[in-house]
């Protein structure tokens, strides 16, 4: 299933992940994953939240720049070599990605958030190799 | 030395009859060749017999830079391509370059003008005269160069740029006059420094900058890092180049050249003259060039006229240092920069119109030029190397529209500050 990841287009100076977070809380949106890529002088912030939506109207009203992304959540169980495993199944089927991060729960296991180039394949090729994928409900019940 | 007593020492009596002589013939000349500013003097009612004197020069209609660039390249001459035996072009970055033409006439009295202001700035014909100044469509270098040689000096003829090699040869030639920019003058002695070269070890003597703005501040510094006198001259190529105006050195205004390009103060927002003394757009009428003349031709700049005696003996009208701009254009390293050019860079990049800041800073000896642009949703990508490419495309089509290099910056949405609904866009740090 396609989950929709939140990127916030952020400067880099102090201050400016607090303001996304606390405008996040206010809203009532809780954020399960998030992930910063950087350069000197600009940063995106990449989230998985429980209201994609709500996150994005709240932004907005804040002037950040938002954005949705549809990517994969991938869940792994929690032992040496299982990414590996995951990897090479995309590998092997061409299926390309642009970044990922990742996050490990003790016991329920890790959690990989994938953004494919070709999102439905990279679904199709995860489902015919049996890769247990995440919704957004279940990623918040975690 | 004064080089034309006769005229830089004139009666005011005397320099309004010369210069309304030749005002009547300009315009004369103006209307019957050039088809745009006839067009201009007949929509106001005026015939060129209506220009007696200087008093009437007022009920003259303005040129403008527009005017030029509408009438590129040639359209503003006003004798055959038969008697042009130069031309030169602005370092305008809007769209097509200003161009100005030369007659054999126009060229010996840009000589002998300049001649006028190397006397004024204290130099001799024993000198030996560095001109690093670019030499080429720019008027500075060549316009410096001939001025140089009709006084008899020694010219080094290097032109800009080499700073090393600039200062082997002043140490190795003798160099007792520098002519460049002021802020190539700091970094020349920024680079002596490196060089462990004191100004003691050379003959340096005058400093003659010019081309760009610069403030008392600026000069104290050059003075006592490069130990000669700095002296302002003005200048800009729609008029003639290097030499409508310089100080003395006494260095209390720059002594136009009044009785080639008579001056004007007025109101930049009225258009009308302002009360004498006061602040307001230097105008510009050209009264003995061939080749392009031009009659109230408004230089943007500000600053005020003194008619007072000056000490040097000179009876020539002096302008202060300019205040500013009326305008928005900034000068950086000696180009004209407008915000329009990078609005329409801008625009031609997304469908809505950015919101931008251009901040103008001098580091060290060298102004830098950063823009900080909000990244809306229109420029907005989840991807790094998306935004890397969207921030190397700017700086790219803003290098290859404005000819110097540009810092640029992506900053979230609403960072820059709103005035009244407009983006304020320009901000100058370099207190000039
Ligand atoms: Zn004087």
């Amino acid at each position: 299933m396609i989950i929709k990841q939140v990127s916030v287009f952020l400067e880099n100076k102090s201050g400016r992940l607090n303001e996304v977070t606390k405008i996040l809380g206010e809203a009532g949106v809780n954020i399960s994953a998030f992930t910063i890529a950087d350069t000197s002088d600009f940063g995106i912030l990449r989230m998985i939240v429980s209201d994609a939506d709500k996150a994005c109207s709240a932004l907005k009203e804040k002037s950040f720049s938002v954005q949705t992304t549809d990517v994969v959540l991938a869940k792994t169980p929690n032992k040496a070599g299982s990414l590996s495993k995951l990897l090479e199944v995309l590998q092997q089927e061409e299926v390309f990605i642009e970044y990922m991060y990742a996050f490990s729960m003790k016991d329920e296991g890790a959690v990989t958030v994938i953004r494919p180039t070709r999102v439905e394949r990279c679904l199709e090729m995860m489902q015919k190799h049996k890769t247990e994928l995440l919704g957004t409900d279940e990623l918040y019940q975690l | 030395m004064i080089w034309n007593e006769k005229i830089e020492c004139a009666s005011r009596d005397e320099m309004a009859a010369v210069q309304s002589e030749r005002l009547i013939q300009t315009v004369q000349r103006i209307y019957h060749n050039i088809p745009s500013y006839r067009a201009k003097m007949q929509e106001v009612g005026l015939l060129p017999g209506d220009i007696k004197s200087i008093e009437d020069l007022k009920n003259l209609p303005f040129t403008n830079k527009t005017d030029l660039r509408d009438n590129y390249p040639f359209g503003m001459f006003t004798v055959p391509m038969s008697e042009i035996v130069r031309v030169h072009a602005s370092s305008g970055t809007t769209g097509k370059p200003t161009v100005v033409g030369y007659t054999r006439n126009d060229l010996n009295m840009w000589a002998e003008v300049v001649t006028r202001t190397l006397c004024m700035a204290g130099v001799s014909r024993d000198d030996i005269v560095q001109i690093a100044y670019g030499y080429g469509l720019f008027t500075g270098g060549l316009g410096m160069h001939y001025g140089t040689e009709n006084l008899g000096a020694t010219v080094i003829p290097i032109s800009g740029g080499n700073t090393q090699k600039q200062i082997q040869l002043m140490q190795d030639f003798g160099t007792s006059v520098i002519a460049c920019t002021p802020s190539y003058a700091l970094f020349l002695s920024e680079v002596m420094a490196d060089m462990g070269i004191a100004p003691e070890d050379l003959n340096l003597r005058v400093g003659i900058f010019g081309a760009e703005p610069w403030s008392e501040g600026m000069r104290k510094e050059i003075e006592a890092k490069l130990k000669l006198k700095a002296i302002d001259i003005y200048g800009l190529s729609e008029v003639i180049g290097p030499g409508v105006s310089c100080e003395c050195e006494h260095q209390v205004g720059m002594h136009i050249n009044e009785d080639h390009f008579i001056p004007e103060i007025i109101n930049p927002d009225t258009h009308e003259p302002v009360e004498p003394g006061q602040v307001g757009e230097l105008v510009f009428s050209t009264v003995t060039k061939e080749g392009i003349p031009i009659l109230r031709y408004r230089t943007r700049d500000l600053t005020r006229l003194i008619y007072d005696k000056c000490e040097c003996g000179r009876t020539l009208v002096r302008m202060e240092k300019c205040k500013g701009r009326s305008d928005d254009m900034l000068i950086i390293r000696g180009v004209n920069v407008f915000p329009s050019q990078i609005e329409t860079v801008l625009l031609e990049m997304s469908e809505t119109e950015p919101h931008y800041l251009l901040i103008v800073e001098r580091q060290g000896t060298l102004d830098v030029l950063k823009l900080m642009v909000e990244v809306q949703e229109q420029f907005f990508s989840d991807e790094i190397r998306v935004l890397e490419k969207l921030k190397k495309k700017i700086t790219h089509n803003l290098q290859s529209m404005l000819g110097i290099s540009v810092d640029v910056k992506l900053v979230e949405p609403k960072t820059i500050e709103r005035t009244a609904g407009k983006s304020k866009r320009v901000i100058d740090n370099r207190k000039i």
